[in-house]
C-alpha cells in the first residue's frame, strides 16, 4: 500500500509539470461527459420519462456509471496501455521485479486528466441526490456507495480483461470498447430500457446491470428486498475470470526478447 | 492535379492494409448502433407523439452515422500532419513543389474516404436486412438520394477544412491534445453526433442549425432520411457551400500567416 501511494504521488507530480496541457485535457474530458449530459437533458425536454424513469432518476444512473468508470479509468490506465507495454518489452522488466505483476501494471500508468469526468459526475450527483425523490436513509446511502465502488471494480475487471486478451492477440481489441466505453455511454440510461435480452446479457455475462439498474430500483423504493441492495457485491464475481485469464496469459507469455 | 491524385491513391492503399482491425471496428460500430437505436426506441415507446422525427428516420440516421463514422466525425485525427508540425519535419514538406494546404486537404479527405469505404459496405448491407423496426430504409426518391450524395461531399469538405484549422492552430500552440479534444467534442455535439439536431430543444436548435457544425454530418444524414427535403434541402446545401467557402478561406489565410513566420528549430 505504501508503494502504491508513492507511485500515486509520483504520477500526480509528473502530470502536474505541464499545467496548461493538463488543464486543457481535463477540461476536454469534462466536456466529453458534459456533452453526454446535455444529450440526456435535451432528450428530456421532449419526454417526461423513459420507461418509467424520470430525468432525475436517469441522472442518478448516469452519475453512478460515469463516476465508476472514470475512477477505474484514472487508476487503471496501465491496463489500457498494456498492449504497448508488451510490445516495447517494458513488461519484461516488471516480470523480474519481486512484486505482483498485476500490481505493477497498475502502477505503470495513471491518468489524472480523467478528473475532469470525475468532477462532472460529482456535479451531477450534487444535483441528482436531493432531486431524485429518494428518501436517503442509511441503507440507501450504503447502496449508492456500493454502486459506485463495485461499479468501479467491474470496469476495472473489464480493463484487466482487455489487458489479458492482449496476451493472445493484438487484433480486434477494439471490440472491447463496446463494453468499456460503451458501458459508460449506454449506462447513462437504466439498462432495462434496452430490452430484455440486453439486460439479461448485462446481468449474467458482463454484470454492468448489477451495480446499476437493480440497486437503483432499491434506491427508488420500487423493490424492498435487501437482495437488490447487495447485488453490486455479486458483480464482483466478474473479477475472478478476469484475473484467471490474465494469469493464463501470463503463463504462456513469451517475450519477444527486444 | 496529378500529384494530388497520387496522394489520394497512396493514402487509400495505406488505409486498406489493416483489415482485421477494420473487422473488429465494424463489429463494434454495429453493436454501438444497435444500442443507440434501442435507447431511442425506449423513448419512442414511452411517448410516440413527442418524438420529433419519424422513428424510421432516426434508425436510418443512426445506421448511416455508424457506416460513415470515419467520414464525418471530428475526432478522427490526422496524426501525420500534427506530428510533422510538432516535430519540424514540415521543413521537408515546405520545399516540395506542391501547395501544402491542398496537399494536406487531399491527405485528410483520402484517409477518411478510405476508412469509410472499407467499413460502410458491411454495416449498410446488414442494416438493410434487419427485421422491420430496426431496418434501414431507402431514401424517399432518386432525387433525394442525389442530394444526399452532394450533401455528403460538401459535408466531408466542411469537416476536413474545419479540422485543417485545428492543425494550423498547432503552429501557434503546442498543446495539441487538449485543444483537439475540446474542439472535437464541441463540434461533434453540435453536428448531431450524440443526438440528431431535431432532438435539441427548439430555441437552441434554431441557432445551432445555422452554425458551420450543422453543415457536417447533420445535413447529409437528414437529407438521406427525408427529414430535410425539397426547398429546405436546397437551402441547406447552399449553407453548406457557404461554410465550406468560409472555412477554406480562413484556412488559406491562417496557413499563409503561419508559414510566413514558421521557424524550424535546428537540424
Amino acid at each position: 500500500m505504501g508503494l502504491y501511494i508513492k507511485y500515486f504521488a509520483m504520477h500526480l507530480k509528473s502530470q502536474m509539470q505541464y499545467k496548461v496541457s493538463f488543464c486543457l485535457t481535463a477540461l476536454g474530458q469534462f466536456l466529453v461527459s458534459f456533452s453526454a449530459f446535455l444529450g440526456i437533458y435535451f432528450m428530456f425536454t421532449h419526454f417526461n420519462t423513459v420507461e418509467g424513469f424520470t430525468f432525475q432518476e436517469t441522472l442518478l444512473c448516469f452519475a453512478v456509471v460515469l463516476m465508476a468508470f472514470s475512477l477505474a479509468e484514472m487508476l487503471g490506465r496501465g491496463f489500457d496501455l498494456f498492449p504497448r507495454m508488451l510490445g516495447n518489452g517494458e513488461f519484461d522488466r516488471a516480470l523480474v521485479r519481486p512484486r505482483n505483476v498485476i500490481f505493477q501494471v497498475l502502477l505503470s500508468q495513471m491518468d489524472f486528466s480523467r478528473l475532469g469526468r470525475v468532477i462532472q459526475a460529482a456535479l451531477v450527483f450534487v444535483y441528482a441526490i436531493p432531486n431524485s425523490g429518494v428518501l436517503w436513509t442509511w441503507d440507501k446511502v450504503v447502496t449508492l456507495i456500493l454502486m459506485v465502488t463495485c461499479g468501479s471494480l467491474v470496469f476495472f475487471g473489464l480493463f484487466l480483461l482487455y489487458a489479458a486478451i492482449s496476451f493472445f492477440t493484438v487484433e480486434g481489441l477494439e471490440f472491447m470498447n463496446i463494453f468499456t466505453d460503451g458501458g459508460r455511454e449506454f449506462g447513462r440510461y437504466p439498462f432495462s430500457v434496452y430490452g430484455e435480452n440486453i439486460l439479461r446479457f448485462l446481468t449474467y455475462i458482463i454484470p454492468l446491470a448489477l451495480f446499476q439498474i437493480y440497486p437503483l430500483l432499491y434506491l427508488l423504493g420500487r423493490v424492498t428486498s435487501r437482495l437488490y441492495m447487495l447485488l453490486p457485491l455479486v458483480s464482483l464475481l466478474f473479477l475472478v475470470p478476469c484475473v484467471l485469464l490474465f494469469r493464463l496469459g501470463l503463463r504462456r507469455y513469451k517475450s519477444t526478447g527486444s | 492535379m496529378k500529384p494530388y491524385f497520387g496522394i489520394f491513391r497512396l493514402r487509400f492503399i495505406n488505409a486498406l492494409q489493416y483489415r482485421a482491425a477494420a473487422l473488429a471496428g465494424i463489429a463494434t460500430q454495429f453493436a454501438w448502433g444497435f444500442m443507440e437505436i434501442f435507447a431511442f426506441a425506449a423513448f419512442y415507446r414511452t411517448d410516440p407523439g413527442a418524438f420529433p422525427m419519424a422513428f424510421s428516420e432516426t434508425v436510418s440516421y443512426i445506421w448511416l452515422q455508424q457506416a460513415f463514422l470515419a467520414l464525418f466525425m471530428m475526432w478522427f485525427w490526422e496524426g501525420d500532419i500534427a506530428s510533422s508540425i510538432t516535430s519540424g519535419s514540415i521543413a521537408y514538406e515546405m520545399v516540395r513543389p506542391a501547395d501544402l494546404y491542398v496537399r494536406w486537404f487531399c491527405q485528410a479527405s483520402a484517409n477518411r474516404l478510405a476508412r469509410a469505404a472499407l467499413r460502410c459496405a458491411p454495416i449498410l448491407l446488414v442494416a438493410f436486412l434487419l427485421p422491420a423496426p430496426y431496418r434501414m430504409s431507402l431514401p424517399p426518391s432518386i432525387g433525394q438520394f442525389a442530394l444526399f450524395i452532394l450533401s455528403a461531399a460538401l459535408s466531408l469538405g466542411v469537416v476536413v477544412s474545419f479540422s485543417m484549422l485545428i492543425y494550423i492552430s498547432l503552429f501557434f500552440t503546442l498543446s495539441p491534445s487538449g485543444v483537439r479534444l475540446i474542439t472535437a467534442v464541441l463540434s461533434d455535439f453540435l453536428a448531431g453526433a450524440t443526438i440528431p439536431l431535431p432532438f435539441f430543444p427548439e430555441p437552441v436548435r434554431a441557432v445551432v442549425e445555422l452554425l458551420p457544425f450543422a453543415s457536417m454530418q447533420n445535413m447529409p444524414l437528414r437529407v438521406y432520411t427525408g427529414n430535410i427535403a425539397g426547398a429546405d434541402a436546397l437551402r441547406g446545401l447552399l449553407l453548406q457551400i457557404f461554410w465550406l467557402m468560409m472555412l477554406l478561406l480562413a484556412g488559406r489565410l491562417t496557413m499563409k500567416k503561419a508559414l510566413n513566420k514558421v521557424v524550424v528549430q535546428g537540424g
